[in-house]
């Protein structure tokens, strides 16, 4: 036996700790009071509720309402798959600028990491009123909307993804004398295909999420249907619009993880 | 080593390879030649790597410094030494991934450390790397990853897989297969092969470009002893062939006086240590670990 005493079951936070703590727990409770949180509403929510259940079932089923939401849908998911990959595409020029050690000198890394930064900073239904500003009501603005909104979530995920792969076969290829451009096309991003395959298709269910709202600004897709919906207190239709899109968003996250299994699950 | 030197009346060589003319002890410092009469042994090939007082930090940590020796063209040269004390930094250094503190470092005529980029590039493609974990690309094809080791001498898509590469780099990326007995495997993807038959792609992938120099940092390292007997056997029988100057990492002290013509020791900061093989004992070597 040692003469080393057994070390306490928790350690006692030092005064820089707990004052860390105490200013912690104050932020969040004003952040509570700056959202306006009310027991009373709390309490008297279920009541209000369960009346806009009442008014909302049945959903609408009628065909002629059906064959309207449902082109809206398709639109919805077109929208959706055009601009995921048009944004997954420009993303992986971007994630190779925003990637340190790579290709870029660092000065450029910042300024491109910024850049997507401030586009992943604006929300998409932001984008999107900007882009009906831009080119006017409709699908196009959506699909911009979401291509933007993509190239800020995957640029910034695809260039953590390079900066962090394996760099044994980078630092072989580069003994040999090849470019630097060479050792990424055949080593970095090789590697690094899973992590963008896995990345990717989080962005498009992403897309398909974003894609079922931006409608309620006028940039196309079923949103603007959910708006009508509510406006109108046509509430089945409404309830109608939101199964449709909890079916269509659950049905694609299902594909998309069956996909991903499917491409990555073969990996070693 | 020594049938590449031949008695040269009068030459004096400066080269690293005099001094291994000279080592009886564990511990040899580079001296000048020997001189016997008016003879002495020196080499006639080119030097193909000369390395002056070299040092190395890693954030105000010394990993070594004066750490001076040249190679002749075909010598094997093993490194041996403790962990830390700085072999594959040494190794990295002469390549140029990595910068040395002070010192210079001579590599096929192009001064590693004032050398631009181009040079560098230009200069590695005459050298073979292969590492103690293969470092295949492990989506690609065994052919793609041997195709690649062309990259330095034919930058550019055509090299990026066997799939764009000209028919030529794809004869000699097969022909570099079948040397190491793997052709069979061309179309095997990387990250399906064992240990060993990765280890073999390496070699292949070193060898493709037909180097000057081929540098292997612990090549047996993630192997089993038998397979890392077969891999070293291959990797010295290609080398030997091909009149390959090799500079090798191995914590195998059987390996390092059986495969290198002379040994290089770093220890505490410097090397202590160079010398040639034959005039070793394993137990000389085992006093770097100590």
């Amino acid at each position: 036996m040692t003469d080393a005493s057994m070390p306490a079951r928790y350690e006692r936070p030092s005064a820089l700790a707990f004052l860390g703590y105490a200013a912690a727990v104050v932020i969040i409770l004003w952040s509570f009071a700056g959202a306006g949180f009310s027991i009373d509403k709390e309490i008297s929510s279920p009541p209000r509720f369960a009346d806009f259940i009442d008014r909302a079932f049945p959903p609408n089923m009628e065909p002629k309402v059906l064959a309207r939401l449902g082109w809206k849908m398709l639109e919805t998911l077109q929208i959706a798959l055009a601009g995921a990959v048009i944004g997954i595409v420009c993303s992986v020029p971007v994630a190779l600028l925003a990637a340190r050690g790579l290709i870029a000198p660092t000065w450029i890394n910042q300024v491109v990491r910024t850049g997507l930064g401030f586009i992943r900073a604006v929300p998409d239904i932001a984008w999107a009123l900007v882009f009906v500003v831009a080119v006017g009501l409709g699908p196009f603005a959506g699909m911009l909307a979401i291509a933007i909104d993509t190239i800020g979530f995957c640029g910034r995920f695809f260039a953590d993804d390079m900066e962090a792969a394996d760099k044994g076969p980078s630092e072989s290829l580069t003994a040999t004398g090849a470019r630097k451009l060479d050792v990424v096309a055949c080593a970095t991003i090789p590697a690094t295909m899973p992590a963008f395959i896995s990345t990717s298709l989080f962005a498009t269910e992403k897309a398909v999420r974003s894609s079922t709202i931006l409608g309620l600004v006028g940039a196309g897709g079923i949103g603007i249907e959910l708006k009508v919906g509510f406006d109108l207190f046509d509430y089945p239709t409404a309830m109608t619009v939101i199964l449709m899109i909890a079916v269509v968003v659950i049905s694609f996250e299902y594909l998309s993880g069956w996909a991903r299994t499917k491409i990555i699950g073969e990996q070693r | 080593m020594s049938a590449r030197c031949i008695r040269t009346p009068g030459t004096h060589s400066s080269t690293i390879s005099s001094v291994t003319n000279l080592t009886t002890e564990t511990q040899v410092a580079p001296t000048r030649p020997q001189q016997t009469g008016a003879e002495v042994f020196a080499p006639v090939l080119p030097v193909d790597l000369r390395v002056t007082r070299l040092a190395k930090s890693f954030a105000g940590t010394l990993i070594f410094k004066n750490v001076s020796f040249g190679l002749s063209r075909g010598e094997a040269v093993a490194i041996v030494g403790a962990n830390g004390t700085g072999k594959s930094t040494l190794l990295r250094c002469l390549m140029g991934l990595i910068p040395a503190d002070a010192g210079a470092i001579d590599v096929l005529g192009t001064d590693v450390r004032g050398a631009k980029s181009s040079d560098l590039r230009a200069m590695r493609a005459q050298m073979g790397l292969v590492s103690q974990k293969h470092n295949l690309v492990p989506r690609l094809s065994v052919l793609s990853n041997v195709v690649q080791g062309l990259l330095g001498q034919s930058p550019g898509i055509r090299h990026w897989s066997q799939s764009f590469a000209p028919a030529a780099s794809r004869a000699e990326a097969m022909a570099a297969l079948t040397k190491v007995g793997l052709a069979h495997l061309a179309s095997r993807r990387a990250d399906r092969l064992s240990g060993g038959q990765s280890q073999r792609v390496a070699i292949a992938r070193a060898l493709v470009g037909q180097p000057k120099i081929l540098i292997a940092d612990e090549p047996t390292a993630s192997l089993d002893p038998a397979a890392g007997e077969d891999v070293m056997d291959l990797f010295f029988d290609l080398a030997r062939q091909e009149g390959v100057t090799v500079i090798f990492i191995s914590h195998n002290i059987d390996h390092a006086l059986r495969y290198g013509d002379r040994v290089l020791g770093l220890a505490d900061g410097g090397m202590p240590l160079d010398a040639r093989a034959k005039n070793l004992s394993a137990q000389d070597l085992r006093g770097l670990y100590d």
